[in-house]
């Protein structure tokens, strides 16, 4: 895999706010000023030879830093390991320009941020510009009592307002009061674990929130599950492969001897995109509109699989 | 137009047509990447200053202060106006590094610094009262490009702002709060072949400091560059005289109008602003570029009765193209002035 590289950084500071998560600070090396972005955008980081996508939590206008906090997680793919463990202060970073995925509505007469432990980041860099902008906000946080990551800048965003929560029950019947009670045109910003988020999410779709006032953004704290095994008939070079469970369709592919560009093999930055001719893809990117989705035209084979017995590829 | 002038014109021209058919097409590549022509290159900047700048600012002044409805900031558009005024300037301090200074002057203050125009400004980025009219109403005044913003939202996008008054058949008051599919719905065939769904999804996937571009192309009857729909009792007649005009002037009123587009992803608001840049080039001056003289009178004797009625060109095409295959030496009689 190819990371190809925008931006080279340094690690001005990092930092360990509460335990378990690294809050790394990055600068352009002669201190420029860096490429600005939009709030809720992330950051595709080179961890030793992993490319990792992590919220940027600091503000994206005219920036001097990046900054981003980053969760260890004890069984993952080594990335956020190689960030507790090895990354030092005035270290090399390899990074792409941030991406923006899950931006404010500029519409949205209110904006309800909801967020689970490490799926705070993104929300902060929501808080940061709605103060800036004047947006009517309303944030909900909950984590594990002891771990709340930024908890002190959400409540200093949010001028004391925010609610946080250290208490599931307490937590979720709140949310299920709060999401009955917003002015039309509120919309819903959620991050947090994939169990957190279906729940908040089926709850307003239940209240009647129309989709297109309910965002989410789940990546970076979410560990795919393997799926199950599937076969893949190759097209134009003949064939079948087998996709073991815990193995990507890319990697089998790439196993196979097939060259299939892609970078963030997070199913986020499109890169990797293949036509399929026959099969009904599992969809489990972030890159794909709805709309693409319905027609099975294409996969993000990174971390999407196929939905039944496999799929046919014109590869 | 002076000798040197008209020369200026046809260096910078970006002549449009790369293959001996014009369909549409998704025809979007990266900006920035200068493109050699057979008369000079185009392309190096996203914004481009020539030398009509003062001329089409003038132009724009007048426009506007006659019809305000060429320009629109709704409140939810706030964020996004500042975000394309900051990029704008930023990208003329940056091509332009002589005459273009922008200098920031506090956390959110900046200082401009225009030579060319002899206009400065101290601007506070969200304050609209730093900026006479608004920042996007002033913006449109530093740069020849029309501007239109773009909100992504409900997986659609949606044209919310903007500067335009230069619009080519269009009106920007009219289409101002449509969809993208919804102003594109009288181009003929790009709905059928998919072509403008699939714009919509590469420009919804933009993301910022990444821009790209595409040209756009028709006729047009003098160095008009108010072609809007609000106009047309004035320009439409202009296409009827032409019939009876002599191959002289034939050739000197009929003008290539090419626009250059630039879509832009907006690095604060997440907006995207859409520049267009139009360029004029009278049948005249674009004759005495032998490949572009060949070029273009194939492109307009293959164009189908669709697009050409959709261009504006049907009526005029055959005789076009007929004075395009005559002029195959330099024309005669005096030069243009």
């Amino acid at each position: 895999m190819s990371l190809g590289v925008d931006l080279e950084l340094v690690v001005a500071a990092v930092d360990e706010p509460v335990p378990g998560v690294r809050s790394i600070r990055l600068a352009a090396p002669d201190g420029r000023e860096l490429p600005g972005f939009v709030p809720g955008s992330h950051l595709l980081l080179d961890c030793g030879g992993r490319v990792n996508a992590y919220s940027l939590t600091s503000d994206g206008f005219c920036p001097r830093e990046y900054a981003v906090s980053v969760l260890l997680v004890e069984n993952g793919f080594g990335g956020s390991r190689w960030i507790h463990e090895r990354l030092a202060p005035d270290d090399r970073v390899a990074a792409r320009l941030p991406r923006s995925a899950f931006p404010p509505v500029a519409r949205a007469r209110r904006h309800l941020l909801v967020a689970g432990g490490i799926g705070v980041t993104p929300i902060v860099s929501h808080l940061r510009a709605a103060r800036r902008r004047g947006h009517d906000v309303r944030v909900l946080y909950t984590y594990r009592a002891g771990r709340g990551a930024h908890a002190d800048d959400v409540v200093e965003l949010s001028d004391g307002r925010a609610e946080l929560f250290t208490d599931r029950r307490a937590f979720s019947t709140r949310v299920e009061e709060a999401l009955a009670d917003q002015p039309l045109g509120t919309h819903l910003y959620v991050c947090g674990p994939a169990a957190l988020t279906e729940r908040v999410v089926g709850t307003a779709a239940a209240l009647g929130w129309p989709a297109s006032r309910i965002h989410t953004e789940r990546f970076g704290t979410v560990a795919l599950d393997p799926g199950d095994s599937f076969d893949v008939v190759l097209t134009r070079t003949g064939g079948t492969l087998t996709v073991p469970s815990g193995t990507s369709l890319l990697a089998a592919l790439e196993d196979a001897g097939l060259d299939v560009a892609s970078r963030c093999r997070q199913g986020v930055c499109g890169e990797c995109r293949i036509p399929v001719t026959a099969g009904r893809p599992l969809h489990r990117d972030l890159f794909l509109s709805e709309e693409e989705r319905s027609t099975g035209a294409w996969v993000m084979p990174c971390v999407s699989r196929a939905d039944g017995s496999g799929l046919e590829v014109p590869l | 137009m002076s000798a040197p002038e008209s020369s200026s014109l046809l260096r910078g021209f970006p002549f449009p047509f790369t293959d001996e058919r014009f369909r549409y097409s998704t025809n979007v590549e990266p900006a920035g990447v200068p493109v050699h022509t057979a008369a000079g290159r185009w392309g190096a900047a996203v914004v481009d200053i020539d030398g009509e700048y003062h001329r089409e600012l003038q132009e724009r002044a007048r426009i506007l202060a006659q019809d305000p409805t060429r320009h629109a900031v709704p409140t939810h558009m706030r964020t996004a106006a500042w975000d394309a005024t900051l990029t704008l300037l930023r990208e003329l301090a940056a091509s332009y590094p002589a005459d273009m200074l922008l200098t920031r002057t506090g956390i959110n203050r900046w200082r401009w610094e225009n030579r060319r125009l002899g206009v400065e400004a101290d601007f506070v980025y969200g304050d609209d009262a730093t900026l006479p009219g608004g920042p996007l109403h002033w913006v449109a005044n530093q740069v020849q490009e029309d501007i239109v913003l773009l909100d992504a939202r409900a997986g659609q996008l949606w044209v919310d702002a903007g500067v335009v008054t230069f619009a080519s058949a269009w009106s920007f008051g009219f289409d101002l709060g449509m969809s993208f599919l919804e102003i594109h719905g009288p181009v003929p065939r790009i709905h059928s072949e998919g072509v403008i769904t699939r714009a919509q999804e590469f420009i919804r996937r933009l993301q910022p400091h990444q821009p790209y571009r595409r040209t756009n192309w028709g006729v047009n009857v003098g160095r008009r560059l108010d072609v809007s729909l609000e106009r047309y009792p004035d320009w439409a007649p202009d296409r009827a005289r032409m019939r009876r005009a002599d191959d002289g002037s034939f050739g000197r009123l009929l003008h290539l109008r090419v626009e250059v587009q630039h879509l832009v992803r907006l690095p604060d608001s997440g907006a995207v602003m859409f520049l267009i840049r139009t360029y004029l080039l009278s049948f005249e001056q674009l004759a005495t570029v032998e490949p572009w003289r060949r070029r273009t009178a194939d492109v307009l004797a293959h164009l189908p009765d669709d697009i050409a009625e959709y261009k504006g060109v049907a009526n005029l095409r055959d005789r076009a193209v007929a004075w395009l295959r005559a002029a195959d030496a330099p024309p005669a009689g005096p030069a243009p002035h």
